[in-house]
Parts: structure tokens; C-alpha cells; sequence
């Protein structure tokens, strides 16, 4: 028998008995900037490739819902620092080598850009807007004219978002479970997913609630993809990284795991999407907010399940 | 989420925050080791010099304080022969029993029954004129031999001569009759000496220590931890005889997993090894030893293999341990232990531990036993004490005749009137001793309680003795009074100075001030004559060549032996304070008492079906059950766990962790559930729990139930009948899983 | 100069002083510790062993901690101590979950603080608290670009290992076995 115990009883807050440091504010804000970060891209590429016209509500109307989710989920993040009165020194300095601070910086400048998208795309709901100052309606006359190039550099940054939520954690490599290069692409594919779905969501047009449901489709086939090669990564790997893995085969968060996050959060609705496609009648809510949900929980049980890995004893 | 991997156990809570703001101030050494002279040392009023009062090592250190003047920490005396300069945990923890805000705060006067621990606050005056109301009037009725001292700790010294110069000898510490009393007994038959306090043996230069009732490691007798390391350095061999596999037991070369109770079975063994293979020193033997032939005879049959059968230990063991010991003779130590109350013939126990160092020739040796020196400081001067008529030895005619110190428990069993006789105490004054926690057998303490008509309670904290009080005194602790010089036996005689370090908290006050101010009350002024206790050190220090301002600069000074006799010299010849002149393996005194002269193996009462035996320790952050409320402490170990054998657990179902509650074969079930820690470091026929916990009273806020308290559990005493010790070893206990029902209130 | 820590688990009794005594001189709130023993045993009664280990921050080489801080402040300070910037940290708790180790932990203060190798007694030419205060005296401390310091004295003549080598940390923490 080996008995590996803590003689002079530690018992550190967030520390002990197992790491609890983040909790609900890390993956909602997660999940809020994968989803902004979805539809931030979608609409930048549409505009790209053209198809402001055709495609509304990627381009025009979900976009409108971003600034309000990356305000969102700054503010978790802020709820979340222990030390407030400091937030500002996230701004003094950029680290590169910390994916916080990339986090950090790449918010500053798709939180302004969304804001801007928006602004501009304003008359999709209200159609008599009107912005009252002549400095602000030359400046909107200046961004409608740059709008390609706003996409562009929405497109980039928006991957960037996406992927970062993902790095953020892959980063750590003292979480066994997050140690893996693939919660990047997941985290940017499951953002994209969610923005797919709230597109689906906000659509009245049936062309494009065609075309997002065929991407999510493809999305949520890349992502259970990427969770197989995951988890085959994690049980090929060292005993600390077959115990992470063993978490969600077996351990205390399989249930939610498989249950939430694969089957309702991407094989219903893919089930779902398909049987549309042929045409079955299918509330297009249902299967959107189950992406929404499955994408959500992957955020939160990573995030939980991750502190609860560890190295040591 | 069972797997492969070990997972992490963790014995111990948090509590709140307590954020102290601090500089760091200088101390002695440099990185490269060489200590600062102190007169390169500034006088640095931010440090004071003390002694620690946790346990009874008495360490002298230092008290820092902060920029704000408030006690920041506690680091040891360089000087200091008990710490090296280095503190145990208890000792650096002691910030914390300064800040424990569960501290007594003013006198209190009982209101409700005795042991509901219902009181009111009182005025110091009005304490004082209670207790000497009730003192002179049980010395009117009863005699002031009818009062007694049961006392542990620096106090003692002042109730002492309150109570002696009130017409009583009474004064007992529980160390005596609970702790190391038997070896005491043991040595000073055997050696003409007791083992003392610090025990006088040579760990540093050792070759061979044997620790057979010692934990050393869990046990933090500082000094000897600190020679340990040392001796471990120098790559002693360690023996350890233990049914549990103690940490002492993991540094060991050799570990005797013996089944408990047979300890003198295998003493024997090794004596009969010793003599038979004749690898003791026969040089020493001879010239300073009494009764080896009979010794000789009488252990011809005890062969290893008969101590086999009895021990489980395997005979090549036996003889391979007593071989290792041969060797490294005479710098061989076999530990006297300290708490050695056991089994009831635990006397004869460490005469067979005395007997096999003297056949080792250790006594006197490097390596083995130093001659202590202790310094002789003048008291100060007072009427001679009154002659008492009688004494608590009068309550047993004919018994203990070979006690040399006070029986606590005597006491206590004194105080319960018998058919045949009127009982011998009526008054209490309890100084720094948690008795339900020390004296076994809680039924007979609370009987004697019962029959007082004045317990008078002196403690820092409200521990569970309060309960029981008349009047409660709250002493401030130790970092906030002046106390007596420090005279230890040591290998150099040396003075330690305890001071202040802030004033008192609350209404607390040192027990000298206590004493004197009953002292005026009682018509007793004289034998506290001086103005103030600076004036009183002050002179002591002057008698012998020192002074206090010194000794504030210093805390510690040494002084050189009068004669160069730490050791025998070889050859010479020596006088032992026994009948005989000699070291006694065959003891005259034992045989005039009518006990066995030379010790013989009795077997003890086994553990019935189902049951194990109840084993108890010490874990090395906490000292007794006074520590279990100090927040530095607690933070480390908050309550106390029963190891249980893995083959044992799962017979029962109990898992690591689980909450169990543990009943004695009298039917006693303890009143906290603990925690069980499934470990293969015990033996499957007994558990093992560290003392001091299990808390029951209310005020204690972090000790309050928190763990279990084997003295509860401890109801069944075997007396010692040489000396009157209380062994506590003949318990058992087995598992139950609900708490015990309430009886019915008719 | 590169300062390092050996603890020398044959000596160490599991005492727990080290932890007590970070906690008075670092003024650790009650309930939060610095450094901490961990006790393995191995076996089956009666062959058993046991290993004991005061464990505290590594102050890696490689910190992940320094890495992943996105203030600057966890910092390499003089000799590789890794110290925390108070009026710089956010508290996002990054390094803390970036830590192999354990080591860190959330102040109440708001801060991340752990244990910084005494660096204001280390400046005085002191030892650590822990080291200063362990009665088995089985802690060493030095520079181990000095030869003649005590670790590196000790490491050289003993078998030493690290914490989980394997996280790529470079640990400056080493255990005499």
C-alpha cells in the first residue's frame, strides 16, 4: 500500500483539496468570447467573400448581440481577478509569452471592432437610427467605406479569440488535462459552432438557416474529431494524463461530459440538422440552443475538470 | 476515479484570516555558519530573551516584536544548550498562544455545578478573599496538611511554597505518577540516580541508540531530535522496538515489530544474549556492578527463542540487535523513554532497561549516559517551613515506599473517603494541568472533585479542568511575565531568564503575583518578602556572578563544570548512592520491599475478540491537549485520527477518512467521533491515536470536538505497586459507528 | 548566482517546524500555509518504508509561473527567486494553475503570494526561517555557483532528486534520499 498524506495539513482556499482557483466567471466569459469570436467571423467572411446581400443576419444582425456578450464577459473576468483595484496593469505591458496577456490585448481590440461592426450595422433593426452628431456620421460614413477591411482584420482577430480561449489553457501544462495542443482548435471550432447556431437562431431567411446548419454540421463533426483524438492523445500518454482523461472515462464528470456536452450539445443537433436537410419539420430553436448549451458546458467542465488534474499526490 | 495513483489526504483545517504587517530584523548567522559574538549585537529592544513554557524542555529563545511593538515570532537561543538555537514547532507556534482569543480573560467564581463550567466574572480581590475564606477554614477544621498542589509548570514553584509555608507537603506534578515516575524508580534503584529531566543522555555522540517505549521524531524532545540528526550524521546505528512503525522506526537499522506488552520478554532476551555470547563490558561490570551472578542465573533460561514465542520477534533479530549494541558499547544508549506508565509492572520494566545499560557500561560513558551538572542558585530568603503532621504517604501505609516524588493520582485517591478511613484532602490548587486529560480513570478524578470544598484552577485557557473549579486565576502566558530562573541539569550548569515580552492581555497575571497576593490574605508575607520579582532575579543572578540587566542581553548564560566529570574516567573508581555502593543489577531495595530483585516477565491481559489494543502518542506540533486551541497549531494538525491496520479496516468496512466512534471494554464510548487513518505503519491487534484531543468544552472554539480523547477512553489503571505509577496501557477498544445513546431521564 | 534549497529526507522527522516557523516570520494568515510536509509510506506491515519531504515553491528555473503572468508580476529576482510584485498582480490566479507544484496560493489580500525563500532575510546573509529554525537541522540552503555553500557541499556528496523532473520546470529544490 502507499499512503502519500499532507502531515502538516494543508488546507490553502481555492488550493485544497483540489484546485478550485476558477470558477463559473472563467468559462462564461469562455464560452461568451468563442461565441463572439463565431459570429464575429462568419460575418467577416461573408463580407469577404460578398455575400452582405444574401446572407443578412451573419453579416448585419448577429453581430449586433457581440458587444454586448464580450461586455459580458469582461466583466466576469473582472468579477473574477482578486485584485481588482489593479486591473489596469493587464494594460501596462504585453507578455507574449503569457496567453492572458495576448487575451488581454486581442479583447481590446475585438471588444472596440465589435462595437464598431455594430454601430454600422445598426439599421438592420432599427431602421431610423439616427446617430445626431456630424463627427459620428462621418465616422460611420469612414468605416462603411473600409468595411473590407474591417472584415479582414475581424476575421483574424476573431480566429485568434477563438483559438486563445483554447490556448489559455493549453498553456498550463501543470493541468495535465489541458496539457494538449488540441484544446485550441477545439475551443476555436466549438466557438464557431456556437456562433453558427446563434446565427441559425437569429435568422428568418431559409437559405441561410440552410447553409449555417450545414456548417455546424461540419463543425460539430470536426470537433468530435478533434474530442476522439483528445482523449486517444490522453491514454496514450503519461499516468498523469491517462488519470485526466480517466476524469471523464469513468470518473466524476463522465455523466455530464458525454451526456451534455457530446450527445445533447453536438450529436442531437446534428441529428437534428440532418433530418431537417431531408426535409423532416424541426424548431430550428431546438437544435441552436443545444449547440449553445453543449458549447457552454465544454467550457465549464474543462475549466473544473482541468483544476481537479493534477501532478502530485 | 480509482486508479494507480496516490491521492492526497489532508489532516487539518483552516480558519480565518489574521494578517499581521512586519519588517524582518537581524539575528546570528551568516551564510556561511559562523554565529555573531554578542557583543557585535546591539541591545535590541524589539528582543527579549524567554523560555518556552509549551512543554517541560524549557528551551530558552528570543520574542521578536514587530514595528508596532506586537510579538511577531519566536526563534531559539544560540547559547542554549535544550534548542541549539533552534525551536521545536510548539515553541515557534507560541505567537499563537498569545493571540488565541479563546484565552482566560478575568478570575471566575463557579455559580452553577461543579464540571458545568457556569460561572461569573470576579474581581482579582474577591477571587483571593474566596479562596482564603475557604483555605483557612479547611486548615481550621481539617488540618493545612489537608491541602494539596497538583501543578505542571513554572507556577509551581510559587504555589509551592504557598502551600508548604500554609503547613502542607503535599505538591505533586502528574509527570510522576503518569508520565516517568516508574524509571525514575528504576534508575535510582538500580543507580543511586533517576534519569532527570532533560534525560542525561549522550545522543550525540552515541553509537547505538535503542529506543524501546520512545517515538523520538513524534515525541519533539528537542535536544534529543536535534542529536539524533546528529548522531545519524555520524551514522549511529538506531534500534527501534515499537508495534507501530514509528518515524523513529523508518531511520532505524533495525525495527522489532513487537507485540505490545512483552517488552521485558525481549529486555530479558537481549540481557541473556548479552551476558551468554559475553559481548557486555565485563571490565565495567566487575569493577561497578552488584549481583551479576544472580542476574547471570536467573536469565539462563530467557533465550531469544523463548522471547520469540512470546514477542513475534524472530530470534536472529534478537540476537542481531543485541550484537549491534555490543559493539557500539559503551557509547550505547538504551533510552529510558519518558512516559513510561504502561502496564502496571512498568518498575521492573525499566530496571531491566537500567540493567542492560549497565551491562553495556553506558552509565558514565560518552556516548551513553553524561553526569549531569546543575547549577545551585540561592532562593531567596524565608522562615523555614512548618513541619507538617502528615502527609499523603499516610493515606497509604506501608505502600510506595520507594516513591520519591509526590503521587498526582495518590492524591486524587486520597481525596475519596474510603469506609476505613476519612479522606486526606479537601483542597485543591490545580496550576497548568488539564487533569481529565492526565489522570486516568475520569469516574475516581470526579469523585474526588466532588468531595473538595475548594479547587482553586490556574490556566491560560479554558481547558476542561476549569469546569470542575471553585475559583479559576488566568494566568498570562509565559511571552507576558517574568518567572523563575531556569536552573537545568545539563552537561554545562547553565541559567536561562525568562522576561516579558508585552504586558498582560486582558486581566491576566503571573502566577508569582498570584501567589504573593495570597500569600498577604493567608498572613503568609514573609515567605514572599521581596518588592518585586526584578529584585528578587536580580539578587539570584548577583549570587551567582550574573545580573538581570546581563541576562536581558543574553537570556542564557553557561558555566563552566566545577570538576571534569561528565564521564568516568577510565579506571576510576566510584560510589553509587545505592545500598550497596554499587550499580545494583540485583536490587537490595526492590527485594527488601518484597518485589522481584531482578525483573520477571509476567504476561499481560490480551485484547479480547474484536477488540485492539488502545495505543496513544504524541505527534510533534502539539504537547498534550494544551496545544489544541493554538491557532499556528491547529492550522497544522486540528484533530487527531486512530490508525487502524488495512486488514483490520477491512474486516469492519471502514474506509480512510471515515468517522468512527471508538468504545473501551468497559463500555465507554468516546463522546467525539474521529477519524480513522487506514495505515500498514500498525500492527493489526491494536490502534493508535495521538493524545490531546477531543475537546469537551465549548469555550475551547477551535479544539471543541475536534477528534477523539483516548484519555476518556482510558478507564481501566494498572497500579504500579512499587511506585504507585498508573499504567494506561491495558485498554482496549473496538468500533462502533453511532454516537452513545443518552440515558433516559426518568 | 543561482540559490537553491536541499532538504535531506533521511533527517527530516516530519516535525512540521519549517511550516510553523514561515508562518510567524513571513506573517502567513492563519489558515494558509508557504511550505508543507508530505509523509509517503510504502509497504506492507512490517516491511515498510517511509519518505518525508518539506516541500514549498521549486523556484524553477523554467517557471511556468513567470511565463504565464500577464502583469509582470512574477518575476525572476536576483539569484532566480521567484518573487511576486504585489501592486502588480491582478489576481487572475494564471500562475496558480500554471504551478505543478501546488505552490501558490490566493492572499487574502487580493494577491498571489507563496513562499519567496526569505528573500528579505537572505539579503542580510540569514538563512531562510525554515532552514534557521529545523531542529534536525536537514535543510540546507546556498548559491550554487558557490562550491563552498552548504547546498552545494551537500549535493555534491549525496544521491538528490527533484519534483515530477518531468514538468519541465527545472526545480531548484532538491531532496537528499
Amino acid at each position: 500500500m502507499r499512503e502519500e498524506i499532507i502531515v502538516s495539513g494543508r488546507a490553502n482556499p481555492f488550493i485544497d483539496p483540489h484546485l478550485n482557483i476558477w470558477h463559473w466567471q472563467i468559462p462564461l466569459y469562455l464560452f461568451l468570447g468563442g461565441l463572439a469570436a463565431g459570429i464575429l467571423f462568419f460575418a467577416g467572411m461573408y463580407t469577404i467573400m460578398g455575400k452582405e446581400k444574401v446572407y443578412p443576419t451573419a453579416v448585419k444582425k448577429a453581430p449586433l448581440i457581440v458587444p454586448f456578450l464580450l461586455v459580458l464577459g469582461l466583466i466576469a473576468l473582472f468579477l473574477d481577478l482578486k485584485h481588482k483595484p489593479f486591473f489596469w496593469r493587464l494594460y501596462t505591458t504585453i507578455r507574449i509569452e503569457s496567453p492572458m496577456s495576448w487575451g488581454a490585448w486581442v479583447l481590446m481590440l475585438v471588444t472596440p471592432l465589435s462595437f464598431i461592426w455594430a454601430a454600422i450595422n445598426v439599421r438592420e433593426i432599427f431602421p431610423k437610427w439616427d446617430w445626431k452628431f456630424d463627427a459620428i456620421k462621418k465616422l460611420e460614413a469612414f468605416f462603411i467605406r473600409h468595411k473590407l477591411i474591417l472584415a479582414w482584420i475581424m476575421v483574424i482577430s476573431s480566429v485568434i479569440l477563438g483559438v486563445y480561449t483554447g490556448i489559455l489553457f493549453s498553456a498550463f501544462n501543470a493541468r495535465p488535462l489541458w496539457n494538449t495542443s488540441i484544446l485550441g482548435p477545439l475551443f476555436l471550432a466549438s466557438g464557431m459552432s456556437a456562433g453558427a447556431a446563434m446565427i441559425m437562431l437569429l435568422s428568418k431567411d431559409h437559405a441561410e438557416r440552410t447553409l449555417f446548419s450545414k456548417i455546424d454540421i461540419g463543425i460539430i463533426a470536426v470537433e468530435m474529431f478533434l474530442i476522439v483524438h483528445m482523449f486517444m492523445g490522453f491514454l496514450a500518454s503519461t499516468q498523469v494524463q491517462i488519470d485526466a482523461a480517466a476524469l471523464f472515462l469513468g470518473g466524476p464528470y463522465t455523466a455530464s461530459f458525454w451526456i451534455f456536452v457530446v450527445i445533447l450539445g453536438m450529436i442531437v443537433p446534428v441529428v437534428l440538422e440532418v433530418l431537417e436537410l431531408y426535409k423532416f419539420k424541426v424548431p430550428v430553436l431546438i437544435p441552436a440552443i443545444l449547440v449553445l448549451f453543449g458549447s457552454l458546458m465544454m467550457r465549464f467542465l474543462i475549466a473544473f475538470a482541468g483544476q481537479e488534474s493534477r501532478w502530485l499526490y | 476515479m480509482a486508479s494507480r495513483r496516490d491521492f492526497i489526504r489532508i489532516s487539518g483545517l483552516g480558519i480565518g484570516g489574521l494578517a499581521i504587517s512586519a519588517s524582518g530584523y537581524g539575528i546570528y548567522k551568516n551564510l556561511a555558519g559562523t554565529p555573531i559574538e554578542p557583543s557585535e549585537l546591539k541591545v535590541d529592544i524589539t528582543r527579549t530573551p524567554t523560555y518556552c513554557e509549551i512543554c517541560f524542555w524549557k528551551c530558552a529563545g528570543w520574542v521578536y516584536k514587530n514595528e508596532e511593538g506586537k510579538i511577531w515570532k519566536v526563534i531559539g537561543n544560540n547559547e542554549d544548550q535544550h534548542s541549539n538555537g533552534r525551536f521545536c514547532p510548539r515553541g515557534t507556534g507560541g505567537p499563537g498562544m498569545y493571540y488565541d482569543e479563546d484565552r482566560l480573560k478575568t478570575p471566575l467564581i463557579r455559580t452553577g455545578e461543579r464540571g458545568s463550567q457556569t460561572f461569573r466574572e470576579a474581581s482579582w480581590d474577591e477571587a483571593f478573599d474566596f479562596i482564603a475564606e475557604r483555605m483557612k477554614a479547611i486548615a481550621a477544621e481539617y488540618g493545612p496538611e489537608c491541602f494539596a498542589l497538583l501543578t505542571h509548570g513554572s507556577g509551581g514553584d510559587y504555589f509551592g511554597t504557598l502551600v508548604k509555608a500554609f503547613g502542607s507537603s503535599s505538591i505533586a506534578a502528574p509527570s510522576y505518577a503518569q508520565c516517568r515516575g516508574p524509571r525514575e524508580v528504576a534508575f535510582q534503584t538500580t543507580f543511586g540516580e533517576g534519569v532527570g529531566s532533560p534525560e542525561r543522555i549522550d545522543i550525540r555522540d552515541t553509537r547505538c541508540l535503542v529506543l524501546i517505549g520512545s517515538h523520538l521524531g513524534e515525541n519533539m524532545h528537542n535536544g534529543q531530535v536535534q542529536e539524533m540528526s546528529d548522531a545519524i550524521d555520524k551514522g549511529a546505528a538506531i534500534i527501534t522496538v515499537d508495534p507501530r512503525y514509528s518515524i523513529a522506526a523508518s531511520k532505524s537499522k533495525f525495527w522489532l515489530p513487537i507485540k505490545p506488552a512483552t517488552d521485558i520478554a525481549l529486555l530479558l532476551a537481549w540481557i541473556h544474549v548479552l551476558i551468554y555470547e559475553e559481548s557486555y563490558d565485563a571490565e565495567y561490570v566487575e569493577k561497578y556492578t552488584f549481583g551479576f551472578e544472580q542476574l547471570k542465573a536467573h536469565v539462563r533460561t530467557m533465550t531469544p527463542e523463548w522471547a520469540y514465542g512470546i514477542t513475534t520477534i524472530k530470534p536472529e533479530l534478537i540476537r542481531e540487535s543485541a550484537r549491534e549494541m555490543a559493539n557500539a558499547s559503551p557509547a550505547v544508549i538504551i533510552h529510558p523513554g519518558r512516559h513510561v506508565t504502561w502496564y502496571g509492572d512498568d518498575t521492573q520494566r525499566l530496571r531491566a532497561v537500567a540493567i542492560l545499560n549497565a551491562l553495556l557500561g553506558s552509565w558514565g560513558r560518552r556516548g551513553g549516559y553524561y553526569v549531569p551538572e546543575k547549577l545551585t542558585v540561592p532562593s531567596w530568603p524565608h522562615p523555614e517551613f512548618p513541619t507538617p503532621s502528615r502527609s499523603w504517604k499516610d493515606a497509604f501505609p506501608d505502600q510506595y515506599n520507594l516513591a520519591y516524588e509526590t503521587l498526582a493520582s495518590g492524591i486524587c485517591d486520597a481525596t475519596v473517603p474510603t469506609l476505613s478511613k476519612a479522606c486526606n484532602f479537601k483542597g485543591w490548587i490545580v496550576n497548568g494541568t488539564n487533569l481529565p486529560k492526565t489522570i486516568p480513570d475520569r469516574r475516581k478524578l470526579i469523585e474526588a472533585i466532588q468531595n473538595l470544598e475548594l479547587m482553586v484552577v490556574i490556566d491560560t485557557m479554558p481547558m476542561e479542568v476549569t469546569g470542575w473549579a471553585d475559583v479559576v486565576l488566568p494566568e498570562c502566558t509565559y511571552l507576558e511575565r517574568y518567572d523563575s530562573i531556569r536552573v537545568s541539569p545539563h552537561r554545562k550548569p547553565s541559567v536561562a531568564l525568562r522576561m516579558p515580552a508585552t504586558e498582560p492581555l486582558y486581566d491576566s497575571k503571573p502566577a508569582y503575583w498570584m501567589a504573593k497576593e495570597l500569600s498577604k490574605r493567608l498572613g503568609l508575607e514573609e515567605y514572599f518578602s521581596w518588592n518585586s520579582f526584578e529584585e528578587m532575579l536580580d539578587w539570584q543572578f548577583r549570587q551567582i556572578g550574573t545580573s538581570l540587566e546581563e541576562m536581558k542581553k543574553i537570556g542564557v548564560k553557561t558555566f563552566d563544570r566545577s570538576y571534569d566529570d561528565l564521564y568516568f574516567h577510565p579506571g576510576q573508581d566510584m560510589q553509587f548512592f545505592t545500598n550497596t555502593g554499587k550499580i545494583e543489577l540485583y536490587s537490595t531495595d526492590l527485594a527488601n520491599e518484597g518485589f522481584d530483585p531482578i525483573p520477571v516477565y509476567t504476561p499481560h491481559e490480551e485484547p479480547p475478540d474484536g477488540f485492539y489494543r488502545l495505543n496513544y502518542g504524541r505527534a510533534p506540533m502539539h504537547t498534550f491537549s494544551r496545544t489544541a486551541n493554538n491557532p499556528n497549531l491547529t492550522d497544522m494538525m486540528a484533530e487527531n485520527a486512530v490508525w487502524i491496520n488495512p486488514k483490520v479496516a477491512k474486516i469492519w468496512g471502514i474506509e480512510n477518512d471515515q468517522y468512527i466512534y471508538l468504545e473501551n471494554q468497559d463500555g465507554i464510548r468516546s463522546t467525539f467521533p474521529v477519524k480513522a487513518r487506514v495505515t500498514e505503519r500498525i500492527r493489526w491487534d491494536s490502534v493508535f491515536m495521538v493524545h490531546g484531543f477531543g475537546h469537551d468544552n465549548k469555550k475551547l472554539s477551535r479544539a471543541y470536538g475536534k477528534g477523539a480523547s483516548d484519555s476518556e477512553l482510558i478507564s481501566r489503571v494498572h497500579l504500579d505497586p512499587i511506585m504507585g505509577g498508573t499504567g494506561m496501557r491495558g485498554n482496549f477498544v473496538t468500533f462502533k459507528f453511532e454516537p452513545a445513546k443518552k440515558e433516559v431521564e426518568s | 548566482m543561482r540559490y537553491a534549497m536541499a532538504v535531506d529526507t533521511k533527517k527530516c522527522v516530519g516535525c512540521s517546524d519549517c511550516v510553523v516557523a514561515c508562518q510567524t516570520e513571513n506573517n502567513v494568515p492563519i489558515g494558509y500555509c508557504r511550505d508543507w510536509v508530505v509523509e509517503v509510506t510504502n509497504g506492507t506491515y512490517p516491511q515498510l518504508e517511509i519518505e518525508i519531504r518539506s516541500e514549498r515553491c521549486n523556484q524553477c528555473s523554467n517557471a511556468p509561473c513567470v511565463r504565464c503572468c500577464p502583469t509582470g508580476a512574477s518575476h525572476f529576482a536576483d539569484g532566480g527567486i521567484v518573487l511576486v510584485t504585489e501592486n502588480k498582480c491582478i489576481g487572475c490566479g494564471a500562475c496558480i494553475n500554471s504551478c505543478p507544484y501546488d505552490a501558490r496560493y490566493s492572499h487574502p489580500g487580493g494577491h498571489v503570494d507563496k513562499c519567496t525563500f526569505c528573500v528579505h532575510r537572505i539579503k542580510k546573509g540569514l538563512d531562510p526561517a525554515c532552514v534557521a529554525t529545523c531542529p534536525t537541522k536537514c535543510m540546507y540552503f546556498g548559491d550554487l555557483d558557490d562550491p563552498n555553500s552548504p547546498v552545494s557541499t551537500v549535493l555534491k556528496n549525496r544521491k538528490f532528486t527533484t519534483l515530477i523532473p518531468e514538468a519541465g520546470t527545472d526545480p531548484q529544490l532538491y531532496f537528499l534520499m
